[in-house]
């Protein structure tokens, strides 16, 4: 037997052990995940135990390296643990912006003693981070942000504010661009810094959105201070941090929403809701002829994920590609809600027990920030003529 | 997704030296001017069977080399790009796979050789009207003797013209729209009764219409099993269509890289038209398309090299995806040559015409999203 194929066998008969019952719905909506941090309250015993068998065996961040609480697994290693996890319908053990852009970027940049402070604890669930970019007047132009760092000798005080801040009202930690110096071109005057959202200053707003949910925040600094021990690689240099840490984001975003056309089908759930001809199509040639489209093209997404992760995986750099993935997975499922209310009719648009509350137009429109958050399409578009095509000017 | 071995890499190089060498847009503009009806150069061919290609799925006990399909759909991909015009679909892809799949020993070694050498060219006769049906064969094949009698009509042959083999779909029972009472016959092409008309297309390629007329043919002649031929001819089918998907994504991504050059060059208000954003952002959606279509395109035929049960699925994503972004790839090009995109002196007119041609063989897009929903269950 291989080592890999005994990794297999081995993996299977641990997670056969260790995955609590109810952690194998398959669940991987935002909801249904575990956030962890301080005020975490677990929804289950089994969640509760799931993180902490998981985290233990840094198998919440299976690649990173064991001396920073990963699971220092190889590229297929991991593969293999993603496999038999999918295999049994596990959850994600954890969810937390500190595993998908934080914890890449902090291995590439941070300092030793930085990966040795934060990584575990993201590893084992213990702090939850918030993402400090946007700002009232960045937004697509985020370089031109104003949110200060002023130098104190060993620290840095913190003023301005930040907003669309994701969960920044349930964060722990925030990872935060702020300008640390205001003569320099606009690029080369950002600092990557990293501080608690306990401290003296800071606070949050929940911002209300047209889906009715709240997960976006205003949050604002009034002089917080931030330790230098906090500065994440070079005074000045962290546009280089926040530039790689957004391929991270775009390219996780667009792989959420491939992953999104497993289940069941757009079709199935039209020939449910609305009935089939005596062919067995279904009651609507025309948003049968849609939905079949929609398929199509998220089919031909999934081939794409595919076959950029097996690159990834063979040690080939992606660059760019991660602005293809975000500005297409996003658009697909802009399109995918929008056959989804097609197909829901007027039951749909009820506010009654009946319908979840509206369930299904809520996340419709949860579906619009898609393509606005994390860089919005017409900036990935950009991204892709200047990048990979290299149009002029762009 | 596992990514293309050694072999493949090499033959993708291989193909892409020689195309873009031998068998460029520029041959191919050459022939069309010249009016050579098989619509396409047999001295090309006899160089590919040297090369190795005409046998590319041929195995090595029968003479060929004895890849698979995706090394297929690699030197199709390449062709797409040159709009290099040979049988290559017809013969080296699915007469082929026709013939290992379903022909006798004898069959075999009669026919895989002299594909592998270039000496036989092969035809697959299926549709009868101007929409692809397999299914609703109506040639009608009567028992007669220890043979069969064929009666009917073929249309939209690739290579009918050249070929010295056809193989046709006939109809020996049931009735046309079933999908059982199919069966295969291999039937030379100078045989009595058979008529060829060539059928000239806007792509300047060799179709043709066949008509059999109280043709007779041995037992002999039949491929596969009587009446049970729909199953192996989907398979026949599907291998073209993998190719034909990965032929459509070289002509896309050739079609998307000349507009890009064209864009650079050509200058408007004092500046190259590449850098105003309203055409950004449409090469950069195009761009992503592409992506999709290649990466989809590779999945079929890797799908169908595995044998996978689902092979057929995979096959109709990628005809169906590639044919749109190739017809995308060629619309948007016209458009952003402005007037030169429309005068026959520039090759993106030649691109958009094969792209209409081949996204129509063996089942259009909406004919494969069709048959997706339709095995989904919807």
């Amino acid at each position: 037997m291989s080592d890999l194929e005994t990794f297999r066998v081995q993996t299977r008969e641990w997670l056969a052990k260790n995955c609590p019952q109810d952690m194998r719905d398959g669940a991987n909506s935002e909801e249904a995940s575990c956030w962890g941090g301080r005020n975490w309250e677990f929804t289950s015993e089994g969640q509760r135990f799931w993180l902490e068998r998981m985290g233990a065996r840094g198998w919440t961040v299976p690649t990173w390296p064991k001396e920073y609480g990963g699971g220092g697994l190889s590229k297929e290693e991991a593969q293999v643990l993603a496999e038999e996890m999918a295999a049994i319908g596990a959850r994600k053990p954890h969810d937390n912006f500190g595993i998908t852009m934080l914890g890449p970027a902090l291995l590439k940049f941070g300092s030793h003693e930085q990966k040795l402070e934060h990584l575990p604890k993201i590893a084992r669930g213990e702090i939850r981070w918030c993402q400090g970019y946007s700002e009232p007047g960045a937004g697509s132009d985020l370089a031109s942000l104003r949110t200060r760092a002023d130098d104190h000798g060993d620290h840095y005080i913190v003023n301005g504010q930040k907003i669309w801040t994701s969960y920044a009202d349930k964060a722990d930690w925030i990872f935060c661009l702020v300008r640390t110096d205001f003569d320099a071109p606009k690029h080369k005057g950002i600092s990557f810094v990293l501080f608690d959202m306990a401290n003296e200053g800071v606070s949050t707003k929940p911002i209300k959105l047209i889906s009715g949910a709240s997960a976006f925040c205003e949050t604002f600094f009034d002089n917080v201070r931030v330790e230098k021990a906090n500065l994440v690689h070079e005074e000045n240099k962290g546009w280089d941090v926040a530039k790689y840490l957004l391929t991270h984001e775009r390219e996780m975003i667009g792989s959420l929403f491939g992953a999104m056309t497993g289940g069941r089908s757009l079709g199935e759930i039209a020939a449910h809701e609305l009935g089939t001809d005596t062919a067995g199509r279904v009651d609507d040639p025309i948003l049968r002829g849609k939905l079949v489209q929609n398929e199509l093209d998220a089919l031909a997404f999934g081939a794409l994920l595919e076959s950029v992760s097996a690159k990834a995986q063979a040690g080939e750099s992606l660059g760019a590609i991660s602005s293809v993935l975000k500005y297409y997975g996003t658009e697909l499922n802009k399109r995918r809600h929008e056959l989804l209310m097609d197909m829901g009719g007027s039951a749909e648009l009820e506010v009654t027990p009946a319908s979840g509350d509206g369930q299904r137009a809520r996340d419709w429109l949860r579906t619009k920030a898609n393509s606005i958050e994390g860089g919005t399409s017409e900036v990935q578009l950009q991204i892709i003529a200047k990048q990979i095509l290299q149009m002029p000017g762009a | 997704m596992t990514l293309l071995n050694e072999d493949q890499l090499m033959l993708q190089e291989s193909a892409a030296a020689f195309l873009s060498e031998k068998a460029p847009i520029s041959e191919f503009r050459a022939m069309r001017d010249a009016g050579l009806a098989t619509g396409f150069s047999k001295d090309l061919w006899a160089q590919f069977a040297q090369m190795g290609w005409a046998g590319i799925l041929v195995p090595e006990e029968y003479g060929g080399s004895g890849f698979d399909l995706t090394g297929a759909g690699l030197l199709a991909r390449e062709m797409g790009r040159n709009l290099t015009a040979s049988p290559f679909i017809a013969t080296a892809v699915m007469a082929t796979t026709a013939l290992k799949n379903l022909g006798s020993d004898e069959q075999k070694s009669a026919n895989l050789p002299a594909i592998a050498t270039g000496s036989q060219l092969f035809a697959i006769a299926v549709d009868e009207s101007r929409k692809h049906a397999p299914a609703k064969t109506a040639l009608n094949a009567r028992r007669s003797g220890n043979g069969f009698l064929l009666n009917g009509t073929k249309c939209f042959v690739s290579e009918g013209a050249s070929a010295d083999q056809i193989i046709v779909a006939a109809r020996t029972s049931g009735e046309p729209g079933d999908t059982d009472g199919i069966t295969l016959f291999l039937v030379p092409s100078g045989t009595d009764g058979v008529t060829c008309s060539a059928t000239p297309t806007i792509d300047a390629r060799g179709f043709a219409t066949l008509d059999f007329t109280d043709v007779t043919v041995t037992a002999d002649a039949v491929l596969g099993e009587v009446d049970g031929g729909y199953d192996g001819l989907e398979i026949v089918l599907d291998a073209g269509r993998a190719c034909m998907a990965a032929e459509l994504t070289g002509s896309a991504t050739a079609a998307f890289d000349m507009t890009l050059s064209y864009l650079a060059e050509r200058k408007q208000f004092g500046v190259p038209v590449s850098s105003f954003q309203a055409l950004q952002h449409r090469a950069a959606h195009l761009h992503t398309e592409i992506e999709m279509a290649e990466a989809c395109a590779l999945k079929a035929l890797a799908a169908f090299d595995a044998l996978a049960p689902d092979t057929w699925r995979h096959v109709a994503v990628a005809k169906a995806k590639c044919a749109q972004v190739a017809q995308l790839a060629v619309q948007e090009g016209v458009q952003m040559h402005g007037g030169m995109g429309m005068t026959d002196a520039f090759d993106i007119g030649l691109y958009m015409k094969r792209a209409r041609v081949a996204g129509e063989l063996f089942g259009d897009s909406a004919w494969h999203a069709n048959r997706l929903a339709d095995a989904l269950g919807y």
